[in-house]
Parts: C-alpha cells; sequence; structure tokens
C-alpha cells in the first residue's frame, strides 16, 4: 500500500512499507532503521525519534504539536520541519514521503 | 558450517533491543531468545496504564513485531533457563533440552518484593510487573470497588492513578514518611502527595501495613497503626529484587544483581548481563549502579552488543525515566544521588507543571520535569555537558533555557 523513505544522516536511504495506522517511528523500528531509537515506545517521552519532514510533504503531515515542539526544540538540529516518528501516524495520503533523520538523537 | 549462538535469557526490552542491535553490528550468527513469559518481548511501562484499563492489548505492546524477529532470524522459545554450564557452554531448560551457547546475555530482570505478612497470599492481593500480574488485576475491576496500594513509589503512584481514572475509591500506604521518597526531593513528594489527594486519593504515609484479613479473598488491610481499610483489591508495589540466582549458582560474581563491567560483562568473558538484574560501573557517576528502567536495559543491550561484535562502546548513555499519572508527564533526567542543592523552575506548590533540578558542587546532575518537555531537554543535553548553569537564570521562567546551553562549536556540514 505505498512507502515512506527514511534517509540517515549521512544520506543512506531506507525505503519501508506503508502499514495504514501505524506510527512512523514503529514503521522504522520494525524494520531495522538505524538512527530512530524510539526507546519509550511512542509516548513523547524520549525524543529520540526526530524526522525532518521534506518540505513537499509538510502540508500533509502537518507541522509538529506544542508537546512535540517542546521536545525537539532543544535539539541542535532542530528545523522548521522537525517532528517527532512517533506522533506521526502513516496514512495512505503519505504513500512516497520522504524525511530525513538527524546525526544525532537526543 | 557451524553458526556461532548467542543465547538471550530473559525476554523484556534489553533482549529485545539485543536482537537489533546485534544485527546492526554485524552478528550473523544464531540469536536465540529464551523467555520464560509466552510473549515475545513487550513494552512494560503501559502495562500499568492503557493496558490495565483494556485500551491495548498485548500485540499493540510488542516492541518489535514477529516479522522483524523473522526477518532479522531471530528464534523465541517460551522456556525457563534452569541452569548454567559454563564448563560446557550450555544453559539447562525446564523442559529438559539443553542448548549450548557462544556468548550468554543473562536479561532476567527482577521480581516484585514480596511483602511479608500475614494474608498477603490471599486472593484479590496483587503484585505488578509483567502482563499476567495486569491480566489478574483487570479480571476484578467489574466488581472492584475499594483498591489499596501499598508502596508509594512509582508503580504505586502509577496505580494509583490508573485505577482511580476508573472511577475506583483508592487509598495508598507508604511506610517511608513521604512519597516517592526514595527517588526524589521533598518538594517533588509535596507536589505528587498534593496531586494524589486532589483527585481523591486518600494517601497515608509513614504508616506500614501489619496484615491483610479475609477468609479466602481479601476483604480488609490492617495497619501497623490499628486502623483497618476496607479493600477488596490490593496491589503491592514495594520495590523488587532482582534475579541473580542463574547467576549465582553458576559461580558468577553478585553484588545487588550480576556484578558486570561498563561493556555488560560478567567476570565470564563469554557471559554478559543486562537491565534490572545488573549492577554496571558508571563512569559518568563514579560509582557502581543497578537500574530499574527502559533506558538503563537499552543502554546496557547496545553496550553489550557492542562488545560481542568487537566494537565496544561502554556504558556512557545518561539514565532518563519516565511516569506518567493522571494529566501530569514527568521525565527524570540523570540521578540525583548526592546532590547538595535543589533550584526549581515554577511552583510545585501550585498547578501542575514545574521542573526541579539538582546539583551538586553547582553543576547539574539530574532533573525531574513536570509537564515541562524542555526542561527535560534541556537537563539531558545540560547533565551530559557537565554544564553548572546559573541558579538564578535556571530558576527565572523569563530566561530561555537555550541560552544555558554553551553549545559546543560543530563541524561544519
Amino acid at each position: 500500500m505505498g512507502t515512506i523513505t527514511f534517509v540517515e544522516h549521512d544520506g543512506t536511504p531506507h525505503q519501508v512499507e506503508l502499514e495504514d495506522g501505524t506510527s512512523l517511528m514503529e514503521l522504522a523500528t520494525n524494520n531495522g532503521v538505524p538512527g530512530i531509537d524510539g526507546d519509550c515506545g511512542g509516548e513523547a517521552s524520549c525524543g529520540t525519534c526526530h524526522v525532518m519532514v521534506d518540505d513537499a510533504w509538510i502540508a500533509t503531515t502537518g507541522t509538529r504539536t506544542e508537546l512535540e515542539s517542546q521536545m525537539v526544540e532543544m535539539s541542535p538540529e532542530c528545523g522548521p520541519n522537525s517532528r517527532l516518528a512517533c506522533q506521526l501516524r502513516a496514512t495512505p495520503a503519505l504513500d512516497g514521503l520522504t524525511v530525513h533523520l538527524p546525526e544525532f538523537q537526543m | 558450517m557451524k553458526r556461532d549462538r548467542v543465547i538471550v535469557v530473559g525476554a523484556g526490552h534489553a533482549s529485545a533491543q539485543l536482537c537489533v542491535s546485534l544485527r546492526q553490528g554485524g552478528w550473523d550468527g544464531e540469536i536465540a531468545l529464551v523467555g520464560d513469559e509466552p510473549s515475545l518481548p513487550y513494552q512494560r511501562p503501559p502495562l500499568s496504564k492503557t493496558f490495565l484499563h483494556g485500551t491495548t492489548t498485548l500485540t499493540d505492546l510488542l516492541i518489535r513485531g514477529p516479522d522483524f524477529y523473522e526477518k532479522e532470524d531471530v528464534t523465541f522459545r517460551h522456556a525457563r533457563v534452569t541452569g548454567i554450564d559454563r564448563e560446557a557452554g550450555t544453559v539447562a531448560l525446564d523442559d529438559g533440552d539443553a542448548l549450548s551457547y557462544d556468548r550468554l546475555v543473562l536479561c532476567t530482570g527482577a521480581r516484585p518484593r514480596p511483602l511479608d505478612v500475614p494474608g498477603a497470599d490471599l486472593a484479590g492481593v496483587h503484585a505488578l510487573r509483567d502482563a499476567a500480574d495486569i491480566e489478574a488485576i483487570r479480571g476484578t475491576l467489574r466488581t472492584a470497588r475499594r483498591a489499596v496500594i501499598v508502596g508509594a513509589g512509582y508503580i504505586g503512584l502509577e496505580a494509583a492513578a490508573s485505577l482511580r481514572k476508573l472511577g475506583i475509591e483508592v487509598a495508598v500506604l507508604e511506610v517511608a514518611d513521604r512519597v516517592l521518597q526514595r527517588v526524589t526531593a521533598p518538594e517533588v513528594s509535596a507536589f505528587y502527595d498534593r496531586v494524589h489527594r486532589e483527585e481523591g486519593v486518600d494517601l497515608r504515609t509513614g504508616v506500614g501495613v501489619a496484615g491483610f484479613e479475609g477468609d479466602w479473598h481479601v476483604r480488609a488491610v490492617r495497619l501497623t497503626d490499628g486502623a483497618e481499610i476496607p479493600a477488596d483489591l490490593v496491589v503491592v508495589g514495594v520495590g523488587v529484587l532482582p534475579n541473580v540466582e542463574l547467576a549465582r549458582d553458576a559461580g558468577l560474581a553478585v553484588e545487588n544483581g550480576i556484578v558486570v563491567d561498563e561493556h555488560g560483562r560478567t567476570d565470564d568473558p563469554r557471559i554478559f548481563a543486562a537491565g534490572d538484574c545488573a549492577n554496571h560501573y558508571d563512569a559518568r557517576y563514579g560509582t557502581r549502579m543497578r537500574l530499574e528502567c527502559v533506558a538503563n536495559a537499552l543502554e546496557h543491550a547496545k553496550a553489550i552488543a557492542g562488545a560481542i561484535c568487537g566494537k565496544g562502546k561502554p556504558i556512557s548513555a545518561l539514565p532518563w525515566f519516565w511516569s506518567d499519572q493522571y494529566d501530569l508527564k514527568l521525565q527524570i533526567a540523570g540521578l540525583s544521588t548526592g546532590h547538595d542543592e535543589v533550584v526549581l523552575r515554577g511552583n510545585p506548590d501550585v498547578g501542575r507543571s514545574f521542573a526541579c533540578f539538582y546539583l551538586a558542587d553547582g553543576r547539574l546532575i539530574a532533573a525531574d520535569c513536570v509537564n515541562r518537555p524542555k526542561e527535560f531537554m534541556f537537563s539531558k543535553r545540560a547533565i551530559t555537558q557537565e554544564l553548572s548553569p546559573d541558579r538564578v537564570l535556571l530558576a527565572d521562567p523569563d530566561t530561555p533555557l537555550v541560552s544555558l546551553l554553551q553549545t559546543p562549536a560543530r563541524s561544519a556540514r
């Protein structure tokens, strides 16, 4: 039902199959994408699933919530499209989405 | 050709991370996961919340789905390991089998500390550690009216919050003179005390349990001060004991947990231990420690996988914790042991949002952050960078935290 691409900081892409209703964090960890830890299991508690959404997609994914802002804005790598992957739910509308990973998760 | 085999004993957070990190580190031998619970590794923190409420299933809580283990060529076996033969390099299973290992990782976790009082084995008296415990509690919720929680640590307070949410009357008993005494400053204890009372909890500190009353099912809790509280559900959360018996019986060093070095290795170079059962040397804090938290289990697992794959990186991540109660999201960075000063940002006596910073010699060593994710993320960075932020600015809500970080020069990219 489509794919989502995670691009590591060094440029290595990982294309994973999109599963409707699953968070992007779970998609990444279940497919062994390095650079997404998701230590807290998806409660927006740890901030280890920071991703940056491609500009072309930010209108579709939506921008980050206040809680996500508080978590990611302390990262030196935070950008305008920074999100927590655990708070992004995969839907068919996200088929083809690309997100970039920071060099370090905090 | 025979492939080398890693056996992972126990199936919790550390075990799941080991599977991930071993494969990412290039381990191409066998990985055999042996767990005494029927399930693949699952998230434990939600057990006392969404799982207790029945809004998540065990399948929802799996740390990695079954596909992951299949894809990564990890076998899972539901069995209990009953012994280790170090000379032969085998473990014995309770089903009579023996498995040989080239590397062995003990992720045996911890078990609830039993309460040694009369009536502790009555029906209706529960521990809170694994999915089966919660399933047992959940089975009583339709009829339970009055719950008594023994112990006001994180487990006890989370259970209290969850049961209140279901409309059950809750009393919490704590033998110490304040809640969370072992882990937080008095200011933070006072805050949680206030919130639980506001939420309708009958909170009693400085009092112990003398026994549980009832014929076959608990009907009341008798206190050391003579009082009696009616109860049809009791949850005991008075700490855990590390599961060290396998290691001890195998002659490995054990002292408040299985003793491991900064790579998670026991005194047998082929055997490692990770998570709640392991006691490691921590260079940052300059002491041995045994921690009971997810982040610690994950860090141990990563270090051990590195050691097994020949890419050793010592245990070094900053410990951190979290606890969700009511509308409170508590995030804790670092360990406050040894602090000599506390700085508050926000007022814990009013409302439900503040941060408590712990300093030692002016250096930030830990922070308890209630509904303050920004303070938490700031603290993670500041503690790791060993910063000594100005106390006045730290307490000042109008000083942006980011200005207190001396961001190290980063390479251009």
